[in-house]
């Protein structure tokens, strides 16, 4: 029972991983391509360190519980870089399938880049 | 079973990286190329971890969170001097 | 006094917990040394914490926390899913939402909040702090996508972090 739960974690963790990827590759342009790396990589890790946690705590060397640091961090942190790549993306210009909203131009030509 | 199931993982975690390093290489604007260095530090992670219950060792986890810590303040590096032409103010 | 002894009574618990997750233990030493670090660190660090955080209703902060955890879930599958059909079906969108939040932690939560969740990647704020530009992965209507953000996840946290 425990070793199915594992296997299906870890195979759901491992598919996960590789359609966020997969996005990246498929995607037409950047901010399409933005949302498979921020959102279905971060719960294929989820997944993979919750079957890690699991794993390493029925080893039989007491509970494991660091694995949810990494989880926390990642959460964290996802929204913050892909926040911080599309407004770079949207300070160059890069170009876009969808159009951006024209006082996001009007504030860059005024140069000041908020903090 | 388990370790079937992580063979399999294995194989698609290196896909995914493969698929990373592709974006990294052809990435037609700079954006792109740091946003697939980000998702490979992730798919590293993921691969890290992988490896360290196919070797039952909890050792990798500590290199694990230093992917983790190094990837995020790398990627914010990078986006800031991209927004501003600097990164230390 | 109280003030200069503990300037961040949230911060202190949370330091500590994340102490014990880093060194993997649940040792009454390790809990210790992790209450004490939780307790000099915000001492020391003072000057980068101007606002003093306060949690006004923390069942209302429990509720939204299991919601945005269901609909990482489902987002999580909905993406994945417009992936694996390909580009032909998805209809990418700049949507512009208008804040009610004005602090900045409820601002910087609602704006992580929206990239985990609904196909959605929070890209822009407005420099007045007003507008939040809004990439959305497959907008049908973009009206219906800024009220389930303004209804689902503004709305809590304007209660939890802003009710005044």
């Amino acid at each position: 029972m425990l070793e199915i739960t594992l296997s299906a974690l870890i195979i759901i963790g491992a598919l996960f991983t590789f359609i966020g990827s997969l996005g990246l590759v498929r995607m037409p342009d950047f901010y399409t391509r933005l949302h498979g790396p921020t959102k279905a990589t971060t719960l294929g890790v989820g997944s993979l360190l919750i079957a890690s946690m699991i794993y390493f705590s029925t080893q039989g060397q007491g509970v494991s519980f660091h694995e949810i640091l990494v989880t926390l961090f990642l959460f964290i942190t996802a929204p913050v870089s892909a926040h911080l790549l599309s407004k770079a993306a949207l300070h160059l210009g890069v170009e876009s399938l969808s159009k951006p909203p024209p006082e996001v131009e009007r504030a860059d030509a005024d140069g000041a880049g908020t903090p | 079973m388990l370790s079937t199931a992580i063979l399999i993982a294995f194989a698609l975690v290196s896909a995914a990286i493969g698929l990373t390093l592709w974006r990294l290489l052809t990435g037609p604007d700079t954006p792109d190329r740091i946003l697939a260095l980000d998702t490979l530090y992730v798919n590293a992670i993921a691969l890290l971890v992988l490896l360290g219950m196919h070797l039952s060792s909890a050792l990798y986890f500590e290199a694990a969170i230093l992917i983790a810590m190094m990837g995020f303040v790398g990627t914010v590096a990078l986006c800031k001097y991209l927004l501003r032409g600097d990164i230390i103010e | 006094m109280k003030r200069r002894l503990l300037p961040h009574p949230i911060l202190t618990p949370i330091l500590a917990l994340i102490w014990v997750l880093l060194s993997n233990s649940l040792s009454p030493g390790q809990i210790l040394l992790g209450l004490l670090l939780g307790w000099i660190i915000p001492i020391f660090t003072r000057p980068f914490w101007p606002e003093r955080v306060t949690i006004r209703k923390p069942a209302t902060l429990l509720r939204f926390l299991v919601v945005v955890l269901y609909d990482i879930l489902v987002a999580n599958l909905a993406v994945a899913w417009l992936i694996l059909r390909g580009s032909h079906h998805i209809r990418p969108a700049f949507v512009v939402v208008p804040l009610a939040l004005r602090s900045d932690l409820g601002i910087s939560l609602l704006a992580n909040v929206i990239s985990l969740t609904p196909g959605t990647v929070s890209s822009w704020l407005s420099p007045d702090r007003r507008r939040l530009v809004v990439q959305g992965l497959s907008v049908k209507d973009p009206a219906e996508l800024i009220n389930t953000i303004k209804g689902r996840y503004e709305a809590p946290l304007l209660e939890v972090f802003e009710s005044c």
